[in-house]
């Protein structure tokens, strides 16, 4: 095998690998730990850089062997795999930075870390996986490491929420495979391939297909929070900041909607999909889940709680792009992938700012907090404002893109959802930046610490900042290429013209 | 060669455990860890030489004379010859450890640990029922007396109640194996096989086969048969469950299945077939469903155990007049099952022993805090609750998925329901445990930590059921040898 079979192995290895080490490391070797967890992230940061130049060469990496009888585990590097493990790779080393810094001096650090990096070994397997079943093996993996993390504070709370998580995504794995094995009794094993496999595919086994994709589509959409399978999301809030952040930004809502992703390009096709017409339910129950998230987001007075229901609708935008039918909104839906990731970390890494510097955790407690912390709330208003939609920031060119192909596609009622959104989105945002910046503090923060002369911890305060600053450049920057809005396009250039 | 082999696996055992009967428990165990070396070379010399001549048949006697002894072996027997060697050594290893010393009717573990080793190779490499018979007394004699070991008056009621529930079992059987001689004068299975190709199915031979399953069945604990297993498995000493679990119940199924796929066809019929498959499916809920409701760790494993031999009996519907491709799909996915369901299990109850040692409370509430002194036993058990959960990339799932496989293939899709339903109980009740050992509570600091060559063990095995779903193709092929018809009947 030559090298080039072996580099996605490698990618998956470096965090499988640290995660041994700092299992096995004692609790007290903090520095050699830190080393380990941002050597790996680093190092698996060159891997996908090398794996994206190639894959856009159109260098093949991958590779496969017999697993089970009949089934194969199959590993492989498209344009759309290096958008997930791109954006994983990338926001692995902010979080671990963030991660050092928040947990400092807190307990059972060596199992936090070491399943940490299980949960990003399983994301970038998840990107990686090359066809469903090596899919699905991943996923469920991803569900197993992140279990430890959700509940690490060991609180009664914690576990409750701990609980409800595995009980939501388990369920939906269970549902999942069951899709997987009928799909492999109908149509055998079948590995990712852009254009999909049911262009031409038998009318009798029409029907399968259809409820095989609705069953698929109900496993994973478990993980990406589609309406009425949210629940888990808002009370897994209960988890360390960091967790949070990944939960939302990267691992497990963008495993579930990339998951979407890859049925409907790589497996069914986004053409058969659309001749079964599965296509347009998946975009009115996506569309329906951001106007009903953001409904929701309206009423929170926990931030944490706002930020969660604002994903649910963030996630659904992915979701509407895809089952839209046109290359330019599938182009917006894909690179909101990215967007959404950048702009909603940056937002919980604030929020775990505000909790652990001054306290805070609740809205109605953050009056005036732009000027004890400015660094920290400038970087919460980039990321809002970019949820928002305003231009030129990640999110507005999300919304753009999607509102022009949703028109290209003849489907305007689409327009209409975003707008509403959009409006929604303020209506939930606005105020919290009012508070920031322009009302008078409190006497005194309800639980104040000092790190010197930043306003936060250093590990804490950079890693908003440089998302915050991501954010703008993804918008700004978005016509050149290597910008996620030009791989985006790249991987629907591949998809509509297999 | 290959006689010669299948012979030094019977007898060697044998030999060990009058030696160790003869010293004391320390000296036992010095001579033990001689025998395990011995033993695992022959039986890897046994797979050598299996993969190189392929099976063998040995007639002692032939079929004419009833009461021969008849040695079978093939490649589904050689995986399990190697299986019971990683899994006795294991639990061998750890007992030598685990067990204290000092107690004087410990120095008895050894010699029942030999016999019922050598009872577990007859089993796999006998070929007449009779010789089956007494390779399964051999092992319910020693796995009882290994019960009792415990010491206590539960232990004792415990291994009293096994006891009863073996010897019914060995009535049933025995009755059943009278009945087939009656009807085709020999007790080979090969023979009885050979017998069919000529003749018509006697009447009430349908009869001889449910007597002799029913009587497995007993043995093997299935639902609603099982209610000797959970005190036993849950009593005895962790290193005895673990052998109990992972190898005993297998054995008596391994004679069941053997029957049902030489003579299921000729002499089964489809609604014994589905009933069989229905009993197992009831294991499965019934057997999580009280997992879930234990208070004492090892009883929580115990009852898992119930639940998870109820799949193994999901064989009988997926092998019936079914296509010769999902036929082989059920078979390799039992064969999975029983392979991760020994390592994963003997894991858990390793590594729930460790536990024990370290909180000194069988109480599931008492984990309260342990992930923070004893995270490696702990993970030991999650990894093998990983496999049980059947949850990727176990050799449980792989097992999982070729069932669900046979299961559609053969459009019987409620046992498509059992799997599905069986893994979410699973992760109930594994997660019960791990949110035991999550809660952060600080009254309770005072651990002792075991020694760490008690802590290892179990993570081998636990390790070894999760990358059996990655390799399980290789796995597979060990029971795919090709099977010599040298010297058969």
């Amino acid at each position: 095998m030559t090298l080039n079979a072996w580099i996605p192995v490698f990618a998956l290895m470096t965090s499988l690998v640290a995660a041994l080490v700092i299992f096995l490391l004692p609790e007290k070797g903090y520095r050699l730990r830190t080393t380990v967890n941002l050597g790996a992230a680093l190092v698996k940061l060159g891997l996908v850089v090398v794996m994206v130049w190639g894959v856009f060469r159109g260098v093949d990496y991958g590779l496969s062997f017999t697993m089970v009888p009949g089934v194969t585990f199959v590993l492989k590097a498209d344009a759309l795999s290096m958008m997930f493990a791109g954006l994983s790779a990338v926001l692995w080393l902010l979080t671990t930075i963030y991660a050092v810094g928040y947990l400092e001096d807190s307990p059972n650090r060596s199992r936090f870390f070491g399943f940490f990096s299980l949960c990003v070994a399983s994301t970038m397997g998840i990107a990686l996986a090359g066809n469903l079943f090596t899919f699905f093996l991943f996923y469920e993996m991803l569900t197993l490491s992140t279990y430890p993390l959700v509940v690490h504070r060991g609180t009664e709370k914690a576990l409750r929420a701990g609980r409800t998580y595995l009980i939501y995504t388990l369920s939906g794995g269970a549902v999942l495979l069951l899709a997987i094995a009928w799909l492999h009794g109908v149509a055998g094993d079948l590995p990712f391939r852009e254009g999909g496999h049911f262009i031409d595919a038998d009318p009798e086994i029409h029907r399968s297909l259809i409820l095989i994709f609705i069953l698929l589509v109900a496993g994973l959409g478990v993980k990406a929070a589609l309406f009425p399978l949210h629940g888990w999301l808002p009370q897994a809030m209960v988890a360390p900041a960091p967790v949070s952040a990944l939960l939302h930004a990267v691992a497990v809502v963008k495993a579930g909607a990339f998951g979407i992703v890859r049925v409907v390009y790589d497996i069914y096709g986004v053409e058969a999909s659309s001749a079964l017409g599965v296509l347009e339910p998946l975009a009115w129950l996506a569309a329906f889940t951001i106007l009903y998230a953001s409904v929701r987001a309206l009423s929170q007075v926990d931030l944490k709680r706002r930020l969660a229901f604002s994903t649910i609708s963030q996630v659904s935008y992915i979701i509407l792009g895809v089952s839209l039918f046109g290359p330019v909104a599938a182009a917006g839906g894909l690179v909101h992938l990215l967007h959404q990731g950048l702009m909603k970390i940056t937002l919980f890494f604030c929020a775990g700012n505000y909790a652990e510097t001054l306290g805070i955790h609740r809205i109605d407690e953050m009056d005036g907090v732009g000027r004890r912390m400015p660094g920290t709330s400038l970087a919460f208003t980039i990321g809002a404002f970019g949820m928002i939609g305003a231009p030129p920031l990640a999110g507005f060119i999300t919304k753009w893109v999607l509102g022009s192909g949703a028109l290209a596609a003849g489907m305007d009622w689409v327009i209409a959802v975003l707008v509403l959104s959009s409006l929604l989105n303020a209506a939930y945002f606005l105020p919290i930046l009012h508070r920031l910046w322009f009302r008078e503090p409190q006497a005194s923060w309800p639980e104040e610490r000092f790190w010197g002369r930043l306003e936060t911890s250093a590990w804490l305060f950079w890693p908003p900042l440089l998302t915050a600053v991501m954010t703008v450049m993804v918008g700004v920057l978005a016509s050149l290429p290597f910008s996620p809005l030009s791989w985006a396009e790249l991987i629907v250039l591949r998809e509509y013209s297999p | 060669m290959t006689l010669w082999l299948m012979a030094g696996l019977l007898f060697t055992p044998l030999a060990w455990a009058v030696l160790t009967l003869l010293t004391d428990f320390a000296w036992g165990r010095v001579v033990t860890w001689g025998g395990i070396v011995v033993q695992v070379l022959v039986s890897l010399g046994l797979w050598l030489a299996v993969s190189r001549d392929g099976g063998f048949y040995y007639g002692l006697g032939g079929w004419e004379a009833p009461l021969g002894i008849e040695l079978r072996v093939d490649g589904l027997a050689v995986t399990f010859v190697l299986l019971t060697a990683v899994v006795a050594s294991a639990c061998g290893f750890h007992a030598g450890v685990y067990i204290d010393p000092d107690k004087p009717w410990h120095r008895y573990f050894w010699p029942l640990f030999w016999f019922l080793w050598s009872g577990l190779n007859a089993v796999w490499l006998g070929g007449d029922l009779f010789n089956l018979y007494v390779g399964l007394e051999l092992i319910s004699l020693s796995a009882v007396g290994l019960v009792a070991l415990g010491g206590k008056a539960a232990a004792l009621r415990a291994s009293l109640r096994y006891l009863l529930a073996a010897l019914l079992g060995s009535l049933a059987y025995l009755l059943g194996v009278a009945l087939i001689y009656g009807q085709f004068g020999t007790l080979s299975i090969a023979g009885v096989v050979f017998w069919l190709e000529d003749h018509p199915v006697p009447a009430g031979s349908g009869l001889a086969l449910a007597l002799m399953v029913t009587g497995l069945a007993l043995k093997t604990a299935l639902f609603p048969l099982h209610r000797w297993l959970p005190p036993a498995h849950g009593i005895a000493q962790s290193p005895v469950s673990a052998l109990l679990s992972a190898l005993v119940v297998k054995a008596s199924f391994y004679i069941a299945a053997r029957l049902w796929l030489e003579l299921g066809e000729p002499l089964g019929n489809l609604a014994a077939a589905q009933l069989v498959g229905l009993l197992g499916s009831a294991a499965v809920v019934w057997g999580s469903w009280l997992a879930l409701r234990q208070s004492a760790l090892k009883q929580v494993v115990a009852y898992s155990s119930v639940a998870q031999i109820g799949y193994l009996f999901l064989l009988f519907p997926l092998t019936y007049s079914v296509s010769e491709s999902v036929s082989q799909q059920a078979q390799q996915g039992i064969t999975l099952q029983v392979i991760s369901h020994a390592l994963a299990k003997a894991a858990m109850f390793l590594a729930a022993g460790n536990l024990i040692l370290s909180t000194g409370s069988n109480r599931v509430d008492a984990l309260t805090g342990v992930s923070r002194f004893l995270p490696f036993s702990l993970f030991s058990f999650g990894l093998a609750g990983v496999s049980l959960m059947s949850l990727p990339p176990s050799g449980g799932f792989a097992a999982k998925w070729l069932l669900l496989q046979a299961s559609l293939g053969s459009g019987q899709w409620w046992w498509v329901l059992v799997l599905l339903t069986g893994g979410l109980l699973s992760a109930a009740y594994v997660f019960r445990i791990y949110r035991a050992s999550f809660l952060e509570n600080s009254e309770t600091d005072e651990f002792y930590h075991p020694s760490r060559s008690l802590e290892v063990i179990p993570m081998v095995l636990a390790l070894m059921a999760i990358g059996l779903g990655m390799v399980s193709e290789e796995v597979l092929s060990v029971m795919a040898l090709p099977f010599e018809e040298e010297g058969s009947p």
